[in-house]
């Protein structure tokens, strides 16, 4: 019997993708070997609400110093489900992103754009019972790179996500809609199919927008595997 | 059935938003069993360190049980173990864990695993992570390891052992992970 792999190679992107300069030393050559599932694998680190402070999920205060960042606000929601479309309650989510000029606070990013002092880029939160996460932030600047000439990044949101099992981990990136760098972007384009492209886009959601405040985006989040265990299935 | 959201790299700033001071310590007071210390380089395909790379690990606890609610024995985990641990490399491609030493986990069909610490590489220049799993030098269990005996070839099959460092306060083990080329690492998927 052929067996699947539990992840989705048809969507997920695979190692080797030669316009992403950096994977053609970096891929492994060999095909990967597919194993059942055990334990191991059914089994994953489960975080409480310890795990995040109050402030956590609000980038535009969790870092202000004699300030607000500047740039435009932004409110960011969305349902982490599993791959049969059930909600992932309390799993912790952790976000990373540039300013809104484009730089990141990091010591390597030597972009010569202006750090914003009340700024981190840094957040984490959990999801609800219902699978749902929220937080604000600051729209995220595009900036150069240099994988190739002229090479600029789209603005993005880095998004790592537990789920409840090993095998649900999943570390992405959320890109705005309409954007015309999503198009020249290797790392974007490294993912083969076009639907698996279009869920990295969050979608302007005027019901989420607040008045006189912030813009709102949804973008959910479809984990592999499923959160219910074999011994559950069996039961 | 939905699709699955497809995976992007860390990037090469991931330090950010999921490296804390730490997280590559699984061990506290409180915790049983022989503290260790893993460590090693990641490698690339022309031999360099990796400087910019993240691991995962997820391990049982001494006793081989999992702190998860998947695991029928959870009521008898360390209550105090996670079993979670996370580490960046350094300028020089080096990482280092402080854990404990794995039990034996069940497998499927009855058979048990010999005890091992599951990883996971995430970098720059990976769209994707890349699993693995440690396994521990001089273990009989090793011989009739569910995984381990996927791996037909000795010689790759040897990339997925650590080896025993001598001389050292702790027992310390030495796992490097070659991302490719003639000593790639064996990486693995899992089925549905």
């Amino acid at each position: 019997m052929t067996r699947r792999s539990a992840l989705d190679w048809s969507v997920q992107p695979p190692y080797l993708h030669e316009p992403y300069r950096a994977t053609v030393l970096r891929a492994p050559k060999n095909p990967l070997i597919l194993l059942p599932q055990s334990l191991s694998e059914w089994t994953g680190p489960l975080y409480g609400e310890g795990a995040v402070r109050p402030l956590d999920n609000d980038l535009t205060r969790n870092a202000t110093v004699n300030g607000e960042p500047l740039g435009e606000r932004i409110i960011v929601t969305g349902r982490v489900l599993d791959d049969a479309g059930r909600p992932v309650p309390n799993t912790l989510i952790e976000i990373w992103q540039a300013n809104a000029a484009g730089r990141y606070r990091h010591r390597r990013d030597e972009h010569p754009a202006p750090i914003d002092p009340n700024f981190s880029g840094s957040g984490r939160l959990l999801t609800d019972k219902q699978g749902e996460y929220r937080f604000t932030s600051i729209r995220p600047g595009a900036y150069p790179w240099l994988n190739h000439d002229n090479a600029w990044r789209p603005p993005h949101i880095h998004f790592s996500v537990f789920g409840t099992q090993f095998i649900s981990r999943l570390v992405t990136q959320m890109y705005f809609p309409g954007d015309p760098l999503l198009a020249l972007d290797p790392i974007f384009n490294g993912v083969p199919d076009e639907e698996g492209r279009r869920r990295l886009v969050a979608s302007y959601d005027h019901s989420v927008t607040q008045p006189v405040w912030a813009l709102g985006y949804r973008f959910d989040i479809v984990l592999c595997g499923d959160r219910m265990t074999p011994f559950e299935h069996r039961g | 059935m939905s699709s699955q959201t497809p995976s992007q790299t860390v990037g090469p700033f991931f330090h950010v938003g999921l490296i804390r001071a730490g997280q590559e310590l699984l061990v506290s007071e409180r915790i049983r069993g022989q503290r260790i210390l893993v460590q090693g380089r990641v490698l690339d395909g022309a031999g360099a360190p990796v400087p910019d790379a993240m691991l995962e690990i997820w391990q049982a606890d001494a006793s081989g049980v999992y702190n998860h609610p998947a695991d029928p024995r959870r009521a008898q985990a360390d209550p105090e173990f996670l079993g979670f641990g996370r580490a960046p490399t350094d300028p020089n491609g080096e990482y280092q864990f402080k854990t404990v030493k794995p039990g034996r986990v069940p497998g499927i069909d009855g058979q048990q695993q010999a005890p091992h610490i599951n990883l996971r590489v995430f970098a720059r220049g990976m769209l994707i992570h890349a699993t693995t799993r440690l396994y521990f030098p001089d273990e009989t269990a090793n011989d009739t390891d569910p995984v381990l005996g996927a791996v037909p070839d000795p010689e790759r099959r040897s990339t997925l052992l650590a080896s025993a460092v001598p001389g050292e306060d702790l027992p310390t083990y030495r796992f490097d992970i070659v991302l490719q080329g003639e000593k790639e690492t064996v990486f693995l998927d899992f089925s549905l």
